[in-house]
């Protein structure tokens, strides 16, 4: 038997994409015309955080010469949600949050929709306002959503009903109590990770078309086309095969555009004027305010610790201000309160993660999952206790961290991890242990910060990914999947696992993007799962057709199938060197026997994929029982940085990042993916929090007053390191490391900050301000 | 309120279009002339994914009024490819310089116009240039790379 080196998985290679976005042909959804008939919509915001709508009238707004219709709460009053249904189509008899989307016209022209829009007559009892996840909790405040209990909700979220309390995971393993009865050193504080926005350069945009045949179609910014058909074939009551989601190029999403959100705003304007398509993309303040955000995290964090640096115990709560709906977000704080341990073994641990509503604008899936707010305190407390007990915190970090066996917070053995390997090349990148040269200016000082990372896919037991390959005349294929290209180098690593099992050159492949009406399953874009699980998905369907060919080639040639294997594009045996059928030859038209009829006929493989060890079933006041998560992906990170003690600007000069990919599929994008979501966190350790006032309006709703980071603001020198520990069920042996990326930055650089100056900031962004106020007070 | 017919070229070729006052360019080139490259990202000159070149110098298209380029020239990344792709586009290529790919078309105007104004910028010259663009996947520095590489085989 011949054997075969990896050809195309595990090499660099142009993006298949490369070409497309680089002349600007790349169509996002606002790209699309969709011809004449087209209207626009302009969406009524509320000018209160939380208020009762005591009256709407439309009256004055229907009235206006170019509007087709207004829409309200009572036209479709449904509510929808992932995972629990707490969010409304437009809101019926109260308001949430402050800009909300109350009412909507539909216009001829955007011009004459926002004009109409200002005619629309809301009479308000405005009602407290809870801002604070804190203060929600308190047994006196007022109730957000007084009817939790009779929202639908699946089995494993717990809402509590007569509280302000969305869900709760809880985890019990050991006994923390007496754990740290023995510890020899307990370290126990605070920390508070403020609400960011993904900020993808393109906003949400939404199409909608709905014909008098009941045929819905949709063009959406979207990294879950199939959920998205789902929740709105349930919502406005359509069968599933009418609703049709085309998801063409997204321009950035970073889970901002999981889920379902505005697009149930696009899908009931369109419903109310069946046969124009209407199109709704928002503008920059209205993606700040009505899309999602991430979680803010009120984060109380107990460990104890032998002197020798074991760790014994860990208590931690998280109190999680999911905002005005909690029906995706709370699927964030059930997977953060299953691994807030961080990548420690662990024997003893007590975690709480309550979804708390607030009035801020509803919160979901933003990149790390809840990942990059836990690992914050967590990455912070570990660099403190350390130190306190006089051990490197390297050290400290390699000697508690998770191995394959150990088990993790909710009982599952770990499986494998290239943690240590991950800790080690980052701190020899870093050279870690060699203090950082001081510049000669007086004000400015240089330090080195670390931190290590987990993070599981987050996602529902059963999610699920599948696939088709089609062969075309020419032996080139197109592969259906309904993963989305976000920019993640999705459709090159599709290409890459179909082009090895094949044998079939990069430049024969085409992946397709999402339409539901073509494209098979795939459950959401999200949980940097996609590589993994629809990688594993095409691999299996590229299987498939390397089985009818070999089926069709054996049959026709009487050549038994085992003699026979694939090779660019071609069909050959082991057993006669000379022989030798190209995939063009018969892929499509058969092969012709002598007596003229024909064997074979068009290839088309399939695959499908879906873990089937998982389970959410598990015990609600232990977390114990079940299976959560498929697998862990592990990782490292460490800055070096500048401070300047008269400005207190903080410069990152140098960065490592180390994840465990598996198996690279493709190496130089995975680096990329590293060197990207390095300064996505980079923005919230530095810059980024948005900022409200006291009646929960966004003060910074745009980047002037929103800092992204800049060409300016990034490191010169990057060290991206991909460390390779297979993983037994992925293709080729590959995980995600997409979101992991961002988790170390905060963390890493407020370790960084306390070696340079001494002071513990626990409230990102570090801001000069932050840092100078922390100065002043320290030499009082 | 009234419209106002403007007259320029674009790409290379005379246009002429019904505007009203108050239209942006970035909402004529994309909604009446069908060149889609230069994208809405903020609409208030934040982010540079809207950017054209207006007579050679590299503008925000979201902040300009349609009529302001009556009688003046605007190329977009459409016309600069016009005879196949720039020297700076088959670096980021090969750099894989971008990701989501929205920011791009932006990005390679506001290069493209630092290279016709300095051949040989430094790399600190080239991070200030473009710091007026956001990208919120690559990180940059794979931006910066192709533009280097570029400027070493000049």
């Amino acid at each position: 038997m011949k054997t075969f080196d990896l050809k195309y998985v595990g090499h660099d290679a142009v993006r298949i994409d490369g070409l497309e976005k680089i002349t600007g042909s790349a169509k996002y959804v606002d790209d699309i015309d969709l011809g004449p008939a087209t209207l626009y919509a302009s969406i009524l915001r509320s000018p209160y955080a939380h208020a009762n709508i005591k009256k709407i009238d439309t009256s004055k707004a229907e009235a206006v010469e170019g509007v087709y219709a207004v829409v309200t709460g009572k036209d479709f009053p449904y509510r929808y949600g992932l995972y629990l249904k707490d969010n409304y189509v437009f809101p019926l008899d109260r308001v949430r949050y402050y800009g909300q989307h109350v009412a909507a016209v539909i216009a001829v022209t955007q011009e004459i929709a926002d004009e109409a829009a200002k005619l629309i007559e809301i009479e308000y009892e405005p009602l407290p306002v809870l801002q604070n996840p804190l203060d929600s909790i308190k047994e006196d405040a007022p109730l957000i959503h007084p009817d939790l209990g009779n929202y639908e909700v699946v089995p494993w979220l717990y809402p509590q009903p007569g509280t302000n309390i969305a869900h709760v995971r809880k985890i019990r393993k050991g006994n923390v109590e007496e754990a740290f009865k023995e510890a020899d050193f307990i370290l126990e504080d605070w920390y508070l990770v403020p609400h960011v926005v993904h900020a993808p350069i393109e906003t949400h945009v939404s199409a909608a078309l709905y014909t008098p045949d009941g045929r819905l179609t949709m063009w959406n910014s979207s990294q879950s086309p199939h959920t998205q058909r789902n929740i709105i074939a349930h919502s406005f009551n359509l069968k599933h095969k009418d609703v049709r989601v085309i998801a063409p190029y997204v321009g950035g999403g970073f889970g901002g555009k999981a889920g379902v959100n505005m697009e149930v705003v696009a899908a009931a304007c369109a419903m109310k004027v069946p046969g124009h398509p209407v199109k709704i993309r928002y503008t920059r303040k209205e993606e700040f305010y009505d899309t999602s955000m991430r979680q803010e995290l009120h984060a109380f964090i107990k460990i104890g610790v032998k002197k020798d640096g074991t760790i014994v115990a860990l208590k931690h709560q998280l109190y999680w201000d999911v905002g005005a709906s909690a029906e995706y977000g709370s699927n964030v704080v059930n997977a953060t309160g299953f691994s807030a341990i961080g990548p420690y073994r662990i024997p003893n641990v007590w975690i709480d993660s309550f979804a708390i509503y607030t009035n801020r604008p509803p919160c979901g899936a933003y990149r790390g999952f809840g990942y990059s707010e836990f690992h914050f305190g967590i990455e912070s407390h570990m660099d403190r206790v350390a130190k306190a007990i006089g051990m490197d915190p390297v050290e400290f970090r390699k000697k508690n961290a998770i191995q394959e066996g150990d088990t993790v917070a909710y009982g599952v053995k770990m499986g494998p991890t290239g943690i240590k390997q991950c800790i080690e090349e980052v701190a020899k990148a870093i050279e870690w242990g060699t203090p950082s040269e001081q510049p000669k200016e007086p004000n400015k000082v240089r330090a080195k910060g670390f931190a290590a990372v987990w993070k599981a896919p987050a996602m529902p037991a059963n999610e699920s990914s599948a696939a088709f390959i089609k062969f075309n005349e020419d032996g080139s294929i197109n592969i259906l999947v309904s993963g989305m290209e976000l920019g993640q180098g999705f459709l090159t690593a599709m290409a890459k696992i179909a082009a090895e099992e094949l044998s079939l050159p990069l430049e024969k492949i085409r992946v397709e993007l999402p339409d539901t009406d073509r494209n098979p399953y795939e459950w959401q874009t999200v949980a940097s799962h996609v590589t993994w699980s629809c990688g594993n998905a095409v691999r299996r369907a590229a299987i498939d057709a390397k089985e009818q060919i070999l089926n069709t080639i054996s049959e026709a040639y009487y050549i038994e199938k085992t003699n026979l294997y694939l090779e660019d594009g071609k069909v050959k045996s082991y057993t006669k060197p000379d022989f030798e059928i190209p995939f063009e030859k018969f892929v499509i038209d058969g092969v012709q026997m002598e007596d003229g009829t024909f064997r074979g006929g068009p290839i088309l493989g399939k695959g499908m994929f879906m873990p089937e060890f998982t389970s959410a079933k598990v015990n609600p006041e232990t977390g114990q029982g079940g299976h959560p998560n498929v697998h862990y992906t592990t990782g490292a990170g460490a800055v070096e940085i500048e401070i300047d003690t008269e400005t207190g600007r903080i410069k990152v000069l140098k960065m490592a990042e180390a994840f465990d990919a598996g198996k690279a599929i493709n190496p130089d994008i995975v680096k990329q993916q590293i060197t990207g979501g390095f300064v996505q966190g980079l923005g919230t350790a530095l810059y980024e929090e948005v900022k409200f006032s006291e009646d929960g309006r966004i003060l910074n709703p745009n980047f002037t007053d929103y800092k992204l980071p800049t060409a300016l603001d990034v490191p010169r020198e990057m060290h991206p390191i991909i460390v390779e520990v297979p993983q037994p069920d992925g293709p080729f042996g590959a995980r995600g490391i997409a979101e992991h990326t961002m988790i170390p930055v905060m963390p890493a650089v407020a370790n960084a900050v306390e070696n340079a100056l001494g002071i513990r900031i626990k409230n990102p962004p570090i801001t000069s301000e932050k840092i100078i106020k922390a100065l002043l007070e320290s030499k009082k | 309120m009234e419209s106002k017919e403007i007259k320029f070229k674009l790409n290379g070729k005379i246009v002429r279009t019904e505007v009203k006052p108050y239209d942006k360019l970035l909402e004529v080139l994309r909604d009446k002339l069908g060149v889609k490259s230069p994208k809405y990202g903020c609409g208030r000159g934040e982010c540079g994914a809207c950017s054209v070149l207006l007579d050679g110098k590299t503008v925000r298209s979201c902040l300009i009024y349609a009529v302001e380029v009556d009688g003046h020239e605007i190329v977009s990344l459409e016309g600069l490819q016009a005879n196949g792709l720039t020297e700076l586009q088959k670096s980021f290529l090969k750099h894989n310089s971008f990701q989501c790919g929205f920011c791009a078309p932006g990005m390679v105007i506001q290069v493209t116009e630092l290279l016709r104004e300095n051949p040989h910028p430094d790399e600190e010259e080239i991070r200030e240039y473009i710091s007026g663009n956001l990208c919120r996947c690559t990180g940059y520095n794979p931006i910066v790379d192709a533009v280097l590489d570029v400027i070493k085989n000049k």
